[in-house]
Formats: structure tokens, C-alpha cells, sequence
């Protein structure tokens, strides 16, 4: 007797999914409703946002999502608000923020024109290059030096895209492996079955900090594509935009950005205490003094 | 020759009990929902009503149809924005562990089901006739004669049903909840002790299901002697 | 957030343009069917020998028999294809170890999963021949012994010609397992129906049509194989014996 309505229920959800065009409110008083927020982090991220060797979500790109979600607790008047944490992948975090199941994501995700069809992004929080881990007696040096060999990249990644699209147009045979996250791919390099793994740099620096030995790998490569990271937010939520967008510009423009900076970058970090000795790019001091929202492509 | 490490195991023995308990949760859960939801498709498929019996038939079989790891991933992926759209949930519990108790539980309906049914139609039909002569009416007929006899002989088939749905819980990893295994592989990654936390994971798992198995092969053989 | 229907998607040219997203599904609908046949005949093979070996008079023959299917039955199946995926090939010596690991990542996948898939099927196969030859009267092995015929022709010509016909409805459920459980190979990166059902919800975002269309066509599987099995179960049933349902 109740299968009858089940399948009702779903059949008026379909028609809802479709007639519902607009939810008013939007993130803000859904957060102000539940007094509670969703974030999306990353496991493996490193140092952007990973687990720490007790679980616990740490990195730089996280620090900046708990600058943002104290700033809403502000703006919203909340004497607590409780945070939620929710893993998400390279390949699952785009449907993740549509269909409602985290609020925000900041990890280390690009900001571009394809991906501002699906969801929008707030103010840039790092600019990288797209280049490739390998060992340093491979003898891989750059892009051409693939050729007719397994290289490893992340699943949804806009690396993998890249390096699909170069494998095509310019005929390098690679056996490309996409691995769930950032933490298989390099299982994948290290255990051997890829040469080389093709990430954005300041990742490929950061999986040297878990390394057996970090000696034995280098960052190479002529830099495939410049890209800027953003948290990642539902789309056409102006109010909920504008109260993360003031949070990062004012942790750019206070200095408190650079700081952060420092401790991700340029200290010894977890899970085992290395200094990744990443010092800030140009590109990097460009949008520290003029914190923005814009793609690079 | 590769040389094994375990000193990783013993620290991580809270995070890998955590995740057991997750995998516990989503296996008990799913048998209790399976079996009383289970049974209900069940009689339902059993009514003779057309209209009953043919939703019934159909959610059976389509669920059947589906890889589990589909229905995960449609529950965590696709699901949740449908319901939220309808019901106007809030999102304020945690969806990943939601999406999975929902998805196994209507998933092992399926399969509960159908060996319900096989149950049911183990009690000879003599019996049915009997009791509606004297007068019961088919919730009474089923309450009273068919369902306790069904119950015993489809016991063994129940339990071997739950110990593959403990070990299907292993799947959640597609959506990356910590249960036991995918807390047995958070750390093997971590530690770089992949192929240990792998092998120990299997053991333990090979254990507890032997065990069990084992239980309910003693359990049949008492019960038919 | 209103959902745009956009059906017309899966005809789209992919980034990399050599195909349309179409092209991306049907190539994912090949390794599973590829995969899962694959390992399906082995299956057979293999879990019709140790389901003969578990009803032998030989005590040490019966025990690799079972050994074999309390281990494979009794662990998880996404944990055994992690065992082949990432032990296996850490516990060879070295040599042969990277030279598996360095062969076609595709084909890693592939073997990975078909020894995966092969070994937990064969041990529920095995279990269905024996139960298929325990259900046959005592007197069938005796007679044929009696007859003079030995115990590999015995098992050949009266035992397992019956025993098979016995169990054809539990194998076509296993059968129609074997394509499900195939889709655990997503996990290690095999891009068979399922792992295309993400990569086209990350480059298309168009998830419903996605996984609509994938769930069909693991639907149409079931359907085509239930069929294929129906038509096995009628062409052997013994006249007026096993098949009388």
C-alpha cells in the first residue's frame, strides 16, 4: 500500500526538480534556517586541504574556509554555527555543490569560464602551473619525454583534461591513469606503474611532504597551463558571494594571507614535518595586493 | 623481495574500530529495514491484487538489475538534490552516511524480497486452505500459519544474506565514508603500508564472516535435526 | 536550481574530440561486457572442477576444494581486487613486479579484475555444481560404479550431465551477478559502464541523463542475459524429469 504513494513521491519530485526554478534564500538562510554549514574539503590535498595523522582536515586553502565561515557567522548574527565536514573527490565536488550536499568548497580547485557554467567561484586564493612529478633518474625532463609511456594524473582534474586534449592533438601515445585523488596518484608514481605524475605544482610539492624519500623526486616540465584556484560556491548566490569574497580580500589586504602562506608553504608541515620551501610567485604577490575573481583563460 | 612492515596497525586500531562500528551501523540497519520492508514487497508480490503485486514486481526486479555500486552513487550523487527539492530538507545531516543507510537498506529490500517469497511459498498451499476454511482472513492466515513456518526455513538463507551484505558495505568507498575498509586504506595510504592495511583488512573480514558462517551452518543443522 | 534536461548531450564531440560521449558510454558497455564474459567462462570452468572435488571420496582433494571457497566467499570482493590490484604485484620478486607494473595501465585494470572477478565467481559457482550433484540420488554414483565405470566417467557421463541441468536457474542468477560485480572494477580505474557514468557527470554535468542512461543499459544487460538463460533452461530440461516446473 505505501509503494503506490512511494512512487508517487517520486514521480512529483521529478516535476518539482523541474518546475522549482529558483529556491529563495539562497545559502545564507539556509545556514541562518539550520544553524549549520557544510564543508567541502579534500583528503589529500596537500598542503591545501588534507587529513592530518589524527583525521583532522588542515592546510591552507581549509584555514582560509574557517576565515570565510567566521565571517558568515558574523554576518548572520549567529552566536554558534556549527560546521560539517564532507570529503569530496576531483571527479564528485562539482555535483556536490549543485546539488546542495556541501555549502562551500575550498581545496584546490580551478576557477574557469568552463566550470563558472556549473558553479561559481569566489575571490582566487592561488595561482598555479600544471607540470609533472617524476623520479629524478627517469630522465623525464619535459612534456615530450612521455612519449609512448604511463603517466598518472587525478580523476576530474583540469590536468587531466590537458593532458588528454596534448595526447591527442599531438600524438604522444601515453597510457594515461586516472586515479581517484591526489594521494592514489602518487601511490601510482611511487609504486612504479606511472613515470611521471601530472599535477598542478604546489600539489606535486606538497605529496613530496608524505614521500618515503623525498630526496629521490623532482618537480619538471615546462609549465602546460597558468591557473588560479576559488572556493567553489552554488551559483547565482550573490548575498552568500559577496560575504566570502570580503572575508579572503580582507585576509589578503591584512597581511593575514601572506602569514598563512608561510605556514603551509615555507615551515615544516604535516604528516611528517617537511619544509616544502615554496616561496611566493609573482603571480602570487599580484593577487595578494589585488584580491579577484577572475579565470585565466 | 618485499620487506612487511605492520608497526602501522597497532596505533591506527582506534580509526579502524571507528570504522568498524560505521560498517556495523550500515549492515544492521540495512537487515532491519530489509527484512520488515522486504517482506511487505513480498506479500504484496504475493497478493494476487494486480495492483500491488505489479509495483511490487517491478521495484524487485529493477533493483536486481542495478550494480550496488550504481545505487550507491545514485543515492549520494542524484538522490539527495531530488529530495531536497521536494521535501525542502535541510541538509544538516551528514549525507554521505544518510545516502548509505538509504541506498543499502532499499537496495537489500530487494533481495530480502525475494527470499521472503521463496519462503512463502515453501508452506504448502493445503495449509493456506486450511486456515482460510476456517474462517481467517489473509492478514490472519499469513500472521498466524504461513509467515512462522517461512521464517524457519528461510532463517539460514536471511543470515547468508546478511553476511554478504556485510561484506557489499565495503563499497561505501565509492563515495568515500570512513568505513572499517575504508578506514583500513585511509591509513595504509597515509603510512605508506598499503599492502599491509590491505591484507589485514581481508583477514579481518575473513574472520568475522567465517565465523559467522560457521554459526549458521551449526544453527541449520540443529534445526533440522 | 531548475535542472535542464539536454538528451542531446551524449551525441556532443568529446574535449579530446576523437569521440562523442555516446562513443565514451558504448566503449564502458564493451569492458563490461568483455570483462564479465571473460570471467564468467572461467568461472564455469574452474567452479565446476572444485565443485567436483568437493564431492570426491579423497579427503585432501575435498579440503583445496573448500579451502578455495571459504577464502574467496568469505572476503569482501572489492578487497580481493585490491589484494590482485596492489599487493599481488608487490609480492612477486621485483623484476616481475615492475614489468607488470610498467605493461599497459588498461590491461593492469583488465587482469585484475577478470582474476578478481573469475576466482569469487568460480567459488560460488563451485558451490552450486556441488549442491547440483548432492541432490542427486545416491544410487545414480553407485550404479554407475557398479557398471564398471570409473570415477571420472561416472562424474563425466551420469553425474555432472544431471547436475547441471539441476542448476541452471541458480547459475543464471550468478551469471547476472557477474555483470554487476564487474562494475567494482570501477574502483581501480577500469573504464568500464560505471566509471564512465562519473567521468560523463564531471564533463558533461549533466548527471540524470548520465546515469539514466547507464542504468539502462546495465537493465538491458539483465534483460538480454535472463532471455539468453531462458532459452538454456528450456532447450536442456530432461523431458519428464528435473525441469518439471
Amino acid at each position: 500500500m505505501r509503494l503506490p504513494r512511494l512512487r508517487f513521491a517520486i514521480a512529483c519530485s521529478l516535476v518539482a526538480a523541474t518546475v522549482h526554478a529558483q529556491e529563495p534564500g539562497g545559502t545564507l538562510k539556509k545556514i541562518k534556517d539550520s544553524g549549520s554549514i557544510t564543508l567541502g574539503h579534500r583528503e589529500s590535498s596537500i598542503p591545501f586541504s588534507y587529513y592530518d595523522d589524527k583525521q583532522l582536515v588542515i592546510g591552507y586553502s581549509q584555514e582560509i574556509m574557517l576565515a570565510a565561515v567566521e565571517a558568515v557567522r558574523q554576518q548572520l548574527k549567529l552566536a554558534a554555527l556549527q560546521i560539517k565536514l564532507n570529503p569530496v573527490t576531483s571527479q564528485n565536488r562539482i555535483s556536490l555543490v549543485q546539488n546542495g550536499t556541501i555549502d562551500i568548497e575550498c581545496g584546490s580547485t580551478t576557477n574557469n569560464l568552463e566550470r563558472q557554467k556549473q558553479v561559481s567561484f569566489s575571490n582566487s586564493i592561488f595561482v598555479i602551473g600544471t607540470r609533472l612529478l617524476t623520479k629524478k633518474d627517469s630522465g623525464i625532463r619535459d612534456f615530450p619525454d612521455l612519449a609512448g609511456k604511463n603517466v598518472v594524473t587525478t580523476a576530474g582534474t583540469t590536468s587531466e583534461r590537458l593532458l588528454r586534449k596534448m595526447n591527442e592533438e599531438r600524438k604522444l601515445g601515453l597510457n594515461i591513469i586516472s586515479a581517484k585523488d591526489h594521494g592514489e596518484s602518487f601511490l601510482t608514481l611511487e609504486t612504479g606503474r606511472a613515470v611521471a605524475f601530472m599535477m598542478d605544482d604546489a600539489l606535486l610539492y606538497g605529496e613530496l611532504a608524505k614521500a618515503k624519500r623525498p630526496g629521490d623526486w623532482t618537480v619538471t616540465g615546462t609549465p602546460q597551463s597558468r591557473e588560479v584556484y576559488g572556493c567553489m560556491l552554488r551559483r547565482d548566490d550573490a548575498p552568500f558571494k559577496r560575504v566570502v569574497d570580503d572575508a579572503i580580500g580582507k585576509l589578503m589586504k591584512s597581511g593575514e594571507a601572506e602569514k598563512i602562506y608561510g605556514k603551509w608553504f615555507l615551515n615544516p608541515i604535516p604528516p611528517k614535518g617537511l619544509n616544502l620551501g615554496f616561496p611566493l610567485s609573482d603571480d602570487m604577490k599580484a593577487l595578494l595586493r589585488n584580491p579577484n575573481d577572475k579565470a585565466f583563460d | 623481495m618485499y620487506e612487511f612492515d605492520w608497526s602501522s596497525i597497532p596505533g591506527a586500531l582506534p580509526i579502524l574500530a571507528k570504522g568498524m562500528s560505521v560498517t556495523l551501523e550500515l549492515t544492521l540497519t540495512a537487515i532491519a529495514v530489509g527484512i520488515v520492508w522486504g517482506a511487505l514487497l513480498a506479500m504484496a508480490r504475493l497478493s494476487g491484487k494486480p495492483w500491488l503485486s505489479w509495483p511490487a514486481a517491478t521495484y524487485v526486479n529493477v533493483f536486481r538489475a542495478i550494480p550496488l555500486v550504481m545505487v550507491i552513487l545514485w543515492f549520494y550523487l542524484i538522490v539527495p538534490a531530488l529530495l531536497q527539492q521536494l521535501l525542502h530538507v535541510q541538509a544538516s545531516t551528514d549525507i554521505r552516511m544518510a545516502s548509505a543507510l538509504v541506498a543499502f537498506s532499499l537496495f537489500e529490500s530487494a533481495y530480502y524480497a525475494e527470499i521472503i517469497r521463496a519462503g512463502i511459498q515453501s508452506v504448502p498451499k493445503g495449509q493456506v486452505a486450511a486456515a482460510q476454511a476456517l474462517g481467517m482472513p489473509y492478514a490472519q492466515v499469513m500472521r498466524w500459519v504461513v509467515l512462522p513456518q517461512a521464517l524457519r526455513n528461510m532463517t539460514p538463507l536471511l543470515l547468508t544474506q546478511a553476511i554478504i551484505l556485510f561484506q557489499d558495505t565495503s563499497l561505501v568507498y565509492v563515495i568515500g565514508l570512513a568505513d572499517f575498509f575504508g578506514a583500513a586504506y585511509k591509513v595504509g595510504d597515509r603510512d605508506g603500508r598499503l599492502v599491509e592495511l590491505l591484507l589485514f583488512a581481508g583477514l579481518i573480514y575473513f574472520v568475522i564472516c567465517y565465523a559467522v558462517s560457521w554459526l549458521v551452518k551449526n544453527l541449520q543443522r540443529k534445526s533440522v535435526a | 536550481m531548475g535542472y535542464a534536461w539536454n538528451w542531446s548531450v551524449l551525441l556532443s564531440a568529446t574535449p579530446s574530440g576523437e569521440t562523442t560521449f555516446l562513443g565514451w558510454l558504448l566503449a564502458g558497455l564493451q569492458w563490461t561486457l568483455g570483462l564479465s564474459l571473460a570471467a564468467w567462462l572461467v568461472a564455469l570452468i574452474i567452479g565446476t572442477l572444485f565443485g567436483v572435488l568437493r564431492t570426491v571420496p579423497n579427503r585432501w582433494l575435498r579440503g583445496v576444494a573448500t579451502t578455495y571457497v571459504e577464502i574467496f566467499r568469505n572476503v569482501p570482493l572489492l578487497v580481493q581486487l585490491f589484494i590482485w590490484y596492489f599487493v599481488l604485484p608487490e609480492l612477486l620478486p621485483s623484476t616481475w613486479g615492475s614489468a607488470i607494473k610498467q605493461s599497459d595501465p588498461l590491461m593492469q585494470q583488465f587482469i585484475a579484475a577478470w582474476l578478481c572477478l573469475f576466482c569469487f565467481t568460480g567459488a560460488r559457482v563451485c558451490e552450486q555444481v556441488r549442491g547440483g550433484i548432492e541432490s542427486l540420488p545416491g544410487g545414480q554414483r553407485n550404479a554407475a560404479l557398479a557398471l564398471g565405470l570409473t570415477l571420472p566417467q561416472t562424474y563425466r557421463q551420469v553425474l555432472l550431465p544431471m547436475a547441471f541441468r539441476i542448476i541452471v536457474p541458480p547459475l543464471t542468477s550468478e551469471f547476472l551477478n557477474i555483470f554487476k560485480n564487474s562494475a567494482v572494477a570501477s574502483t581501480i580505474g577500469l573504464i568500464e559502464l560505471s566509471r564512465q557514468a562519473q567521468q560523463l557527470v564531471d564533463y558533461t554535468a549533466q548527471p540524470y541523463e548520465a546515469f539514466i542512461a547507464v542504468t539502462l543499459l546495465y537493465a538491458l544487460i539483465n534483460v538480454v542475459v535472463m532471455l539468453a538463460m531462458r532459452w538454456v533452461e528450456a532447450t536442456t530440461r530432461f523431458p519428464g524429469f528435473v525441469g518439471g516446473r
